[in-house]
């Protein structure tokens, strides 16, 4: 199964709290109509990242990063290893310092603060909970370094340790814990400084499965009433498409794209973006119609054009790459009568996931396309099986057309 | 009948683990029991040079006479508590400025390069390559008056007299620290190099310095090490011999030397070894504590 029906079914599971079950109907968000800072041209960045480079010697772990970052918002950073997101976090926490560049936090410059100084704190990706200190202490350990009065220490600390429900674990040592139980206590004791910004490192990756969908919707819970900004850094795209507002998409110390899941999902502006994110389809070809209206792609894969309904920004007879969606493309016995937008192939294979099918159907061509289809009906006899040769057709609005 | 014979043998598991249990026996319990023995027998001009503790009187009366009159003379002269006190403010002094001056150097080496490390951590051993008594000697020749020194004191004109450092207490000192110093930075080392560096990060995250960080992270988690650095400088140290003789003043008491001189000099063994017997007793009881105290922070480092 490939992540994101993966993703798609661990939302049909039921959640346990009310926010998960329906985020938008009872979160704050849901209640401000849209929650869409980024489009308003008036709306001031809450952290601004401009031109932000950061070499390692002659390696470029981050290269020319602009970024602007709303306030109350959970901005993902996405990519695999090593593609500079946990750099571009490491910086925004004051670990590391930009070889060139600014980074502003709430108006203020952060470039040349260090870390101790900074309004933001951040979780990290082994928790890093002191092992000789108490959950309580542990928590308390930022508030005490404020030089706050006792009393109100023991408060903001109590009411932490609810929310992240460890009340009753207070007392215990990490080593007590289990990987779950430490991973709010590295939330608690940074959400309890009441920071800024609050940094997460790869938040879930050392939970199990079960653990990390509940803790996802937790964590938006705990963002929704405390309103703290997040940046998350994760190469699990699944995790990226279920917490943020937006997600950037980094790719060798790039921001490739940045936008809502569904913009990222639906209108990716590379094929490295529409491959990272879901599955797709990527045809190779050229563009033989290229009108305002509407465009028509040949492709060496393909029988038919491809036609879409919409321009393309490409001169004619470019190299442009048509990105299909698996659950996008249909499947068929009957050879369809349009002249574009079909293939014919032979099934490969047939992956049966419950709510989907995933079929590998193998173009006369040879390339192999992925075709999800709805197990709309429970009993469907006529089903298409191996070896059964079958015909693909997609909506003109279905194709991504990329240039790059 | 095989069978048999392979029951009644040992299984080899029983057999690995029994070796040191075995060389423990022979070469620790054994030797210290002779010695608890001696101390409760009465010196005598003899080969050995003290009186049996088994009697034979008549022919079925076994006779067991345990003199402690050796322990009490221990307590009535004051040389020997002097001796031990002396001792273990000598070892005491020692331990602390191995610490103040091993804990900065095993923490330079955790923190340096994989590379670097490696030298550094030769370096910090390469004395054992020579022999511990040439080492101290080698200090004789610097300590001196008219040694390497002072020479290059007057040399530079700093002083117009030698300074008296040879058979001082500071000579002492400069022999225990140099000598006792590896054993200083090693379990340190060990211990600051597993140290999870994202701990400090975080502290820094949630608003230490650095100098606060250490006091707060680094320190607390390096106490195991420090408690075995230390017990691995001062248990020798107390005992120590070789060098308050040959670096240190003559009339200096160390229960070491007063150790020896009852030995060699006085050939009195029974008194020796009630020497060693309550030096043995002075440091086992405080370390038992100090090695449960460390074995349960131990157990919690486990489970990190």
């Amino acid at each position: 199964m490939d992540a994101f029906h993966d993703w798609q079914l661990s939302r049909a599971t039921p959640p346990i709290n009310e926010y998960a079950r329906d985020p938008m109907a009872t979160s704050p968000r849901a209640t401000q109509q849209k929650f869409e800072p980024w489009t308003d041209p008036d709306a001031k960045p809450y952290v601004r990242i401009e031109k932000v480079t950061k070499k390692f010697g002659d390696f470029i772990a981050v290269d020319d990063v602009s970024l602007d970052i709303y306030k109350k918002e959970i901005f993902c950073l996405l990519g695999a290893s090593g593609c500079g997101k946990t750099t571009l976090l490491r910086m925004l926490a004051g670990f590391e310092k930009p070889t060139s560049g600014k980074i502003f936090i709430d108006g203020v410059d952060m470039t040349a603060i260090p870390p101790y100084e900074r309004p933001v704190n951040m979780m990290f990706q082994s928790y890093a909970v002191f092992p000789h200190m108490t959950v309580e202490q542990n928590v308390a350990f930022g508030l005490k370094q404020e030089g706050l009065a006792k009393t109100e220490i023991a408060k903001r600390v109590g009411d932490m340790l609810e929310l992240v429900r460890l009340g009753q674990f207070a007392k215990r040592k990490p080593h007590q814990l289990s990987g779950g139980q430490r991973q709010r206590v590295a939330l608690a004791r940074a959400l309890v400084k009441k920071p800024k910004l609050l940094l997460l490192d790869e938040p879930l990756a050392a939970l199990d499965k079960k653990l990390r969908e509940h803790t996802q919707f937790e964590l938006i819970n705990i963002q929704e009433t405390l309103g703290v900004t997040f940046v998350v850094v994760t190469h699990d795209q699944e995790e990226a498409m279920t917490l943020s507002t937006r997600v950037g998409l980094m790719n060798h110390g790039e921001i490739v794209q940045v936008g809502t899941p569904s913009e990222m999902y639906e209108y990716p502006n590379s094929r490295f973006v529409a491959e990272f994110i879901g599955s797709v389809n990527t045809f190779e070809g050229k563009l033989i119609e290229d009108e305002p209206s509407y465009v028509r792609i040949e492709s060496a894969d393909l029988e038919a054009p491809i036609y879409v309904d919409h321009g393309v920004s490409s001169a004619p007879g470019a190299t442009v790459w048509a990105a299909i969606r698996p659950e996008k493309m249909h499947l068929g016995r009957e050879k369809p009568d349009a002249a574009d937008n079909w293939a014919s192939g032979v099934v490969q294979d047939i992956a049966y996931m419950g709510d989907v099918s995933i079929y590998l159907i193998r173009l006369d061509s040879g390339k192999v396309v992925r075709v999800t289809q709805p197990n709309v009906h429970r009993h469907a006899d006529d089903r298409v099986t191996w070896e059964e040769r079958v015909y693909l057709t997609w909506h003109p609005q279905s194709p991504v057309v990329v240039t790059k | 009948m095989t069978r048999l014979i392979q029951r009644l043998l040992p299984q080899g598991r029983t057999l690995v683990t029994a070796v040191p249990y075995l060389w423990l026996l022979m070469f620790f319990l054994i030797p210290f029991a002779i010695v608890l023995k001696i101390s409760f027998s009465q010196a005598a001009i003899a080969m050995p040079p003290y009186e049996p503790l088994v009697h034979w009187a008549g022919e079925r009366l076994m006779q067991i006479q345990l003199n402690l009159d050796n322990f009490a003379f221990l307590v009535e002269d004051n040389l020997y508590w002097k001796s031990y006190l002396n001792s273990i403010l000598v070892a005491g002094v020692s331990t602390l400025l191995c610490l103040l001056i091993g804990y900065p150097m095993a923490y330079a080496m955790a923190r340096s390069s994989p590379s670097t490390r490696n030298i550094l951590l030769l370096l910090a051993v390469l004395p054992f390559f020579t022999s511990f008594l040439l080492r101290v000697y080698a200090w004789i020749g610097l300590l001196k008056n008219n040694g390497l020194v002072n020479n290059a004191l007057m040399g530079l004109g700093l002083i117009d007299q030698p300074i008296q450092m040879l058979q001082t207490d500071f000579a002492v000192y400069v022999g225990m620290v140099y000598s006792y110093l590896p054993f200083m930075i090693l379990p340190l080392y060990s211990n600051l190099e597993k140290m999870d560096l994202t701990l400090l990060e975080a502290a820094a995250d949630l608003g230490c310095r650095p100098w606060q960080a250490f006091l707060k992270v680094t320190l607390p988690l390096s106490l195991p090490g420090i408690v075995a650095g230390c017990l691995l400088v001062f248990i020798p140290a107390v005992g120590e011999f070789v060098i308050p003789s040959l670096l240190g003043d003559p009339g200096m008491l160390m229960i070491g030397k007063v150790l020896w001189t009852e030995f060699f000099n006085n050939r009195d063994w029974p008194v020796a070894s009630a020497v060693a017997i309550a030096l043995l007793l002075f440091l086992v009881l405080p370390i038992m504590y100090l090695d449960r105290a460390q074995n349960t922070a131990g157990e919690e480092g486990e489970h990190k």
